[in-house]
């Protein structure tokens, strides 16, 4: 059996290890170059997922967590496809998403922010994307909040997201930011990025089609994983 | 005028953060939500081969163990086959071979149960020894970190290995290799610390 490799990763798309504006990053990012290499088994798979790992309500983060009523916060839904590089929609896959709540608290035992706990909201969903790498989340929007790098520095509004695709070449975390939130340019996170497109490429569109007349407004996030050939004569990872 | 490339850009990598802990494992966070949180069970109980436990650190470049690491790790079964279906052949029911662990928020210690993988056919046909595949992600930590961990008592599969040889550095090789770490109600240890800098840092992999 032949196997596909994947594009090589355009570390041009990615941040650097060492971004000192983001001080966490100093004393945790490799001194050396990584060794590059090319695709074996151990690469080009990984770990498969299906509807009995999860509930469907794992998606909604306003039901998900909720108690006694809905959470606080506006309404929103965040929805999108995940596609490889090749534009081919990448299905079945986990997409796994974590956020603070509309007050920028984490249900989190290390978050200390003044910003009250909400008690109908988890902070956390997951799901499958469907066969045309289509998913989507109900949630509220989560508020920015402050954090110590240099004295004054808040988040943007942040969803973190999590994702698979079929090799674990293409696992990735990420984090999703809303259009025209002003604190984008200011964050020292966002700005580990060098390249202002792939910077673009992270922040959701308002998506009023999408949106629910009044009950919610919605988000379109696209999450692109690498891509793999198809060109058979280049496929050779095994045999002679 | 050149014809456009029609190729989308991979989407940009970011840290996940210091409550990483609620997406993908909220009970430590504090938590409960999920009846099932995934990851816990990596061989599942009809694995066949050697149960082995694996433990370590993750220390940074100050010499400090870091508490907020959460390590992925992806491996074959016994046989040296990966339960997907590009695999090579069929696993035992229930060995999904993938796992989650976070590092203690107090010492910074992780660990996990699992059973020692078989060698896996490489690129060529050349054999792959032993080999857990890794990877991690923390605050501070941009673009998840890619390495692999091979086992001391394979020595000579490991002097074989096409991915150990490939690294010029001879001494940097061991960075790779967990300590056999005596045993536990006859359940092996390895040992595996992960150096994030310094002058043993671990070989991370562009894969």
């Amino acid at each position: 059996m032949k196997h596909a490799e994947f594009y090589q990763r355009d570390r041009n798309v990615h941040p650097p290890a060492l971004t000192p504006n983001y001080k966490t990053s100093a004393a945790r990012s490799p001194r050396y170059a990584p060794i590059s290499l090319q695709n074996s088994l151990s690469e080009i798979t990984g770990p498969v997922f299906g509807h009995g790992d999860i509930d469907p309500i794992d998606r909604d983060l306003i039901r998900n967590y909720a108690k006694d009523g809905d959470p606080v916060g506006e309404r929103i839904i965040v929805h999108g496809r995940v596609l490889d590089e090749n534009a081919r929609p990448v299905p079945e896959t986990l997409v796994e998403i974590w956020q603070a709540n509309a007050g920028g608290r984490y249900r989190h035992r290390k978050d200390t922010y003044l910003a009250p706990i909400d008690p109908n909201f988890g902070g956390c969903g997951r799901t499958l994307t469907d066969e045309n790498g289509y998913y989507y989340f109900r949630t509220v929007k989560p508020g920015a909040y402050p954090w110590r790098n240099w004295v004054n520095n808040w988040r943007p509004a942040h969803v973190h997201v999590s994702v698979f695709g079929s090799g674990f070449v293409q696992r990735l975390i990420t984090q999703m930011y809303f259009e025209g939130d002003p604190l984008i340019p200011h964050c020292p996170i966002v700005q580990t990025i060098p390249d202002p497109d792939a910077i673009e490429q992270l922040i959701a569109k308002l998506d009023l089609n999408a949106t629910i007349p009044l009950d919610s407004i919605a988000y379109k996030f696209d999450i692109v994983l690498r891509g793999r050939r198809s060109t058979l004569f280049e496929n050779r990872l095994e045999g002679n | 005028m050149p014809q456009t490339l029609h190729y989308l850009r991979e989407t940009a990598s970011q840290t996940a953060g210091p409550y990483v802990h609620i997406g993908l494992a909220p009970g430590a966070a504090g938590f409960h939500i999920y009846d099932q949180e995934l990851g816990h069970d990596i061989a599942g109980p009809n694995a066949r081969g050697q149960r082995i436990r694996v433990e370590g650190l993750v220390i940074d470049g100050t010499g400090s163990a870091v508490k907020d690491v959460l390590l992925e790790v992806w491996q074959a079964n016994a046989d040296g086959y990966y339960a997907h279906p590009e695999g090579g052949k069929e696993v035992e029911d229930g060995f999904r071979g993938w796992g989650r662990v976070i590092t203690d928020f107090e010492t910074g210690e992780w660990g996990f149960d699992t059973v020692k993988p078989g060698a896996v056919m490489g690129r060529h046909g050349r054999p792959m020894a032993p080999h857990l595949n890794l990877w991690i992600v923390a605050r501070g930590i941009n673009l998840g970190l890619n390495t692999r961990m091979y086992f001391e008592d394979e020595a000579q599969a490991n002097a074989d290995d096409p991915v150990i040889n490939l690294i010029e550095w001879e001494r940097r090789r061991a960075t790779l290799i967990a300590r056999r770490d005596g045993e536990r109600d006859g359940v092996p240890r390895y040992r595996f610390d992960i150096r994030l800098q310094g002058e043993d840092e671990t070989v991370f992999f562009d894969i």
